[in-house]
């Protein structure tokens, strides 16, 4: 039902997401002069058997909205109503996807660093998940490289290769592995296997020639490393979206209906949420860490001086790969964050069980306990791989100066700088769902450690990826509403960087609100907090200890203005790297001191 | 009211199952539309493309790329054998050649002028289907495969380990309760879908192993065991190409806990009858459980239909409860209502009362049941 569509005239919007596991349904409506977000549903996603369409669990999530709206929305044919009337229908209808394990794409360069990072950056800006980089220097030998090619069944391959005018040979060596291994798309037999080259222009008649033959679609797009100190990726992101919707979402079970149904291209679920956030940083002028926890895999986006960076750990997630995050991470690294005994064996079976019923929740305090031991070490190993990936272009010449000799910059370092980190969201149901908004942030400070001043803020209902593709539709309505109910701020964080003494002061501090006048002093190994509510600020000045930094450096004074939220105002005073107690019971016992400062699990207040 | 639907797995005694045979790649398909094959017959064949060999001439022989093309002593689709020369330079004044041979059986494939390089592809690889599940063709998929048809009764599984195999029905336990121990298997079990209870141990799937067994089926498994039996920790549940000796099948999950009554009954019912069996499970990305396939005789009664709607969560259907405090307790709806309860974990979520056999009723979080479906 693409039609043009008159933004002044839209004032009944439905947004689906197909996840994994749920699909999450939001209704934004025009109310009293602006876009609000007004009710919300969910149901299983349906893309296996015995429905194999992806449509019905749209249908049932809607189906929950129209009953809470009270609203009709599907007709007597299953299908979404429009245009809007007064009483049912929606405007416009706009979904993202993730199901049916995303977008998987296999990606090549030359050198590893530096274009096979970089056809990996633009792959993962895009949405994807990337099952493996293949490079003339990745340390294996051809035949290794060509089983591999042969054993992955990716949605579509990214070749880059070479800078514009360089030598040809080694990107068209690199064709030449990967068109006789004839890789096997995951779809069908008749599908032709897409191939995107971005490579050096003057090598691609010649890769024209090498995947003439053998069942191969070749899309070739510009350079996406023109010349080593700059990366080109839009070309390369938007041929990976039209190849996405043009052959990937056609494929899966019920999408191909879909597609007629959405007034906007169905976007990955990743790229749109990396869109939105992009937006944010860009508008607010400052720099933003998102991370979205999901069932299998775990997001995080990050932009820092305006660059913008995602990764995707593809096997660390909650339900579906939670066995994977308990052997990456080791049992006992998980068992530290839980503040009482248990037994083991009965815990990998409890492990187990969620991966092969992946939709269950915890019942139990122990056992959401247990799952938010697991999510902060999952979102930990997530955040150390995306620093890794998150650097400065590696390869590139650079001048240093006698002032630099003893300088340890050099290219490739990480980008992410958790000092100069303003805002950090959160999504994804173990972190969105939590009972109660201090978990949230506990999950968050104790699994990315932000030092100096960091703001804290969740995505409400997962919201983020229907407000990135509303952005390309309707941009107002998609800023008015993450302004307004997307993001619920819990706070902010002031940590000091540095390993205090534990019981020495590691900061005093005073704060300067309406609202909150205090003053006092955070020891080494504490954490508390102060009540400031949403929408209230005060200015913070805070002395840190000899050896600890809180922004301007080591021991020296910070000023700044702090907003509250759910939470309020949290004083970390643990120390940055965050060190446990190797001894299981002072473990315990410090744990549970923690989460008795930011009460964690008062049993009084009820999130939704 | 919407209606509310959870997933469950499927167990009945008779339905008719349809099984798609298919290759990977085009082929020949050996049977045609009406023909009964059995699980170990040929339905389709082909060869998979051999193995690649590249092959940098340009490097070997220190040549410049261009040069490696005339330098060739076979052509494109030439076959060549195991050390037979592949290319030879032209050396300084006729002399000081160098001769490559090639360490590879096969058929040149491509001669690059580009990068020196040059693909030797090896033998295809013959690559069979079999019928795997007794029935009659009831569609031929040109070039690709089959489907068969028949009556079996159908149990899904929760979790597995291994491919498809094939045996008789052998239970080894008196109970849907009773753990499978290694006594229970005996030496006449070779070739057999072993069936237990309660939980398997590392030491009964070793014994069925020993002997032979073709698969080994109960109701639960400790992670410990199967750890210790894989040799590795299972990351993420995507299995099926194990090759670890036989088929292993978990009905109801992790930990101690005994099959359903109803599919060891079902399963006791057709001891001595041939089943179908495929440990293949996958969690995401287009779930596949694993399965156990009893194909009846034919005309043995009208496939069961369901009394209740595929998936449909409603009062009186049998549930099984899938995550603790009630872990594998099976019981039915007793009641759905609408309105979400606070959780003692502190989260909100919609949920349904469960009455469990002895009287004693419960609420579970709708997301923490799936249906017994059947």
């Amino acid at each position: 039902m693409t039609t043009a569509l008159d933004p002044e005239k839209i004032k009944v919007i439905l947004a689906t997401d197909c996840g994994s596991t749920t699909t999450k349904a939001i209704l934004i409506q025009y109310v009293d002069g602006e876009y609000r977000q007004t009710h919300r549903g969910e149901a299983p996603t349906t893309v296996e058997k015995p429905f194999a369409d992806v449509t019905m669990g749209v249908v049932n999530s809607v189906t929950e909205i129209g009953e809470l709206a009270n609203r009709r929305f599907i007709d007597d044919d299953g299908k979404i109503i429009s245009p809007a009337t007064e009483t049912e229908g929606c405007d416009i209808y706009i979904s993202t996807s993730s199901a049916g394990g995303g977008l998987q794409m296999m990606v090549a360069g030359v050198v590893r660093e530096m274009t096979g990072d970089s056809a990996k950056r633009a792959a993962l800006g895009a949405g994807a998940i990337v099952m493996d980089v293949i490079a003339s220097n990745d340390d294996r030998r051809p035949h290794e490289q060509i089983q591999r090619i042969r054993d992955l069944r990716p949605d579509m391959i990214l070749i880059s290769g070479g800078i514009d005018g360089g030598t040809t040979t080694h990107v068209i060596q690199i064709c030449e592995l990967v068109a006789p291994a004839k890789p096997q798309p995951r779809f069908g037999s008749d599908y032709e296997m897409p191939i995107i080259y971005a490579g050096n222009k003057e090598a691609r008649d010649s890769v024209t020639d090498v995947f003439r033959e053998g069942g191969f679609d070749l899309q070739i797009c510009e350079n996406l490393r023109p010349v080593l100190e700059m990366e080109n990726l839009g070309p390369a992101r938007d041929k990976i979206h039209d190849i996405f919707l043009e052959h990937v979402m056609a494929q899966a079970p019920g999408y191909d209906k879909l597609m007629t149904w959405t007034d906007a291209p169905i976007m990955p679920t990743p790229g749109a949420v990396g869109d939105i956030l992009q937006t944010v940083a860009r508008i607010q002028g400052i720099n933003v860490v998102g991370v979205d926890i999901g069932g299998a895999t775990t997001d995080v986006f990050s932009v820092f001086d305006e660059t913008f960076n995602r990764t995707v750990s593809a096997n660390l997630g909650m339900s579906y790969s939670i066995s994977n995050v308990c052997a990456e991470a080791t049992m006992p690294n998980v068992l530290r964050w839980v503040p009482f005994d248990m037994d083991e064996r009965q815990l990998r079976n409890h492990v187990k069980n969620k991966m092969i019923r992946p939709t269950t929740i915890p019942q139990t305090k122990e056992a959401l306990m247990f799952e938010q031991a697991v999510a902060r070490e999952a979102l930990r190993l997530a955040y150390i791989q995306h620093k890794e990936f998150a650097t400065t272009l590696k390869g590139v010449q650079k001048q240093r100066t006698v002032g630099d000799t003893f300088s340890q910059e050099s290219t490739g370092d990480t980008i992410v700088n958790n000092m100069k980190l303003d805002l950090l969201v959160a999504s994804g149901g173990v972190l969105s769902h939590a009972p109660r908004m201090h978990q949230t942030a506990m999950l968050l400070i104790d699994a990315f450690e932000p030092e100096g001043v960091t703001r804290l803020a969740k995505d409400s209902i997962f919201m983020m990826p229907h407000l990135g593709v509303l952005s390309a539709v309707h941009p107002q309505a998609a800023t008015q509403v993450f302004d307004r109910d997307c993001l619920i701020y819990l706070g902010t964080c002031v940590a000091g960087k540095g390993l205090p003494k534990p019981g020495k002061t590691c900061f005093k501090y005073t704060v300067k609100g309406d609202t909150l006048n205090e003053s006092g002093e955070i020891r080494g190994g504490d954490i508390t907090m102060l009540p400031l509510e949403p929408g209230q600020t005060a200015t913070i000045e805070c002395d840190p200890a000899r050896g600890i930094d809180l922004g301007a450096g080591p021991g020296k004074r910070i000023t700044k203005d702090v907003q509250g939220g759910t939470v309020g105002l949290i004083l970390d005073g643990r120390g940055r790297p965050l060190a446990l107690p190797e001894d299981r019971a002072t473990c315990q016992a410090t744990i549970g001191k923690w989460i008795e400062g930011v009460q964690m699990y008062e049993e009084e207040a009820v999130a939704v | 009211m919407a209606k509310a639907y959870t997933p469950g797995l499927l167990v009945t005694s008779n339905t008719r199952h349809r099984s798609r045979r298919q290759l990977p790649i085009k082929g020949e398909v050996k049977v045609s539309v009406g023909d009964q094959v059995q699980a170990e017959d040929v339905v389709a064949e082909t060869a998979l493309p051999g193995d690649v060999h590249p092959i940098n001439l340009a490097n070997q022989m220190s040549l410049p790329p261009a040069d490696v093309p005339e330098c060739m002593l076979k052509k494109e689709g030439d076959p060549i054998a195991h050390d037979e020369p592949l290319a030879r330079s032209k050396g300084l004044f006729g002399l000081f050649k160098t001769t490559v041979n090639c360490q590879h059986e096969g058929t040149v494939e491509t001669v690059s002028p580009v990068t020196g390089q040059v693909i030797v592809r090896g033998k295809p690889i013959p690559v069979d289907v079999h019928g795997y599940m007794a029935g009659k063709v009831v569609e031929v998929l040109q070039e690709e495969g089959c489907i068969i048809e028949a009556e079996v009764a159908f149990i899904q599984g929760i979790f597995g380990i291994g491919g498809e195999t094939h045996g008789k029905i052998r239970v080894a336990v008196g109970s849907h309760e009773q753990p499978l121990a290694p006594d229970d298997i005996t030496d006449d079990m070779s070739g057999c879908v072993v069936v237990g209870g309660g939980r398997m141990s590392v030491a009964s799937i070793q014994r069925a192993k020993a002997v032979g067994a073709a698969a080994i089926v109960s109701g639960g498994i400790d992670d410990e065991d199967l750890k210790n039996f894989l040799g590795y920790d299972l990351g993420v549940a995507i299995t099926g190409r194990e090759r670890v000796g036989l088929t292993i099948i978990v009905t109801e999950g992790f930990g101690e806990i005994a099959m359903a009554q109803r599919t060891f009954e079902l399963l006791k019912t057709h001891e001595g009858r041939e089943a179908s069996v495929n440990g293949a499970t996958q969690i995401r990305a287009g779930v596949m459980r694993p399965e156990i396939i009893i194909p009846l005789e034919s005309g043995s009664g009208e496939a069961a239909g369901g009394a209740h709607e595929e998936g449909l969560l409603e009062i009186g259907r049998a549930i099984r409860v899938i995550r603790d405090p009630w872990f594998g307790m099976i019981g039915e709806v007793s009641g759905l209502p609408s309105e979400p309860h606070v959780l003692d974990s502190g989260s909100k979520a919609r949920v349904l009362e469960v009455r469990f056999p002895h009287g004693e009723t419960a609420i579970v979080p709708r997301a923490n049941v799936e249906l017994i479906e059947g």
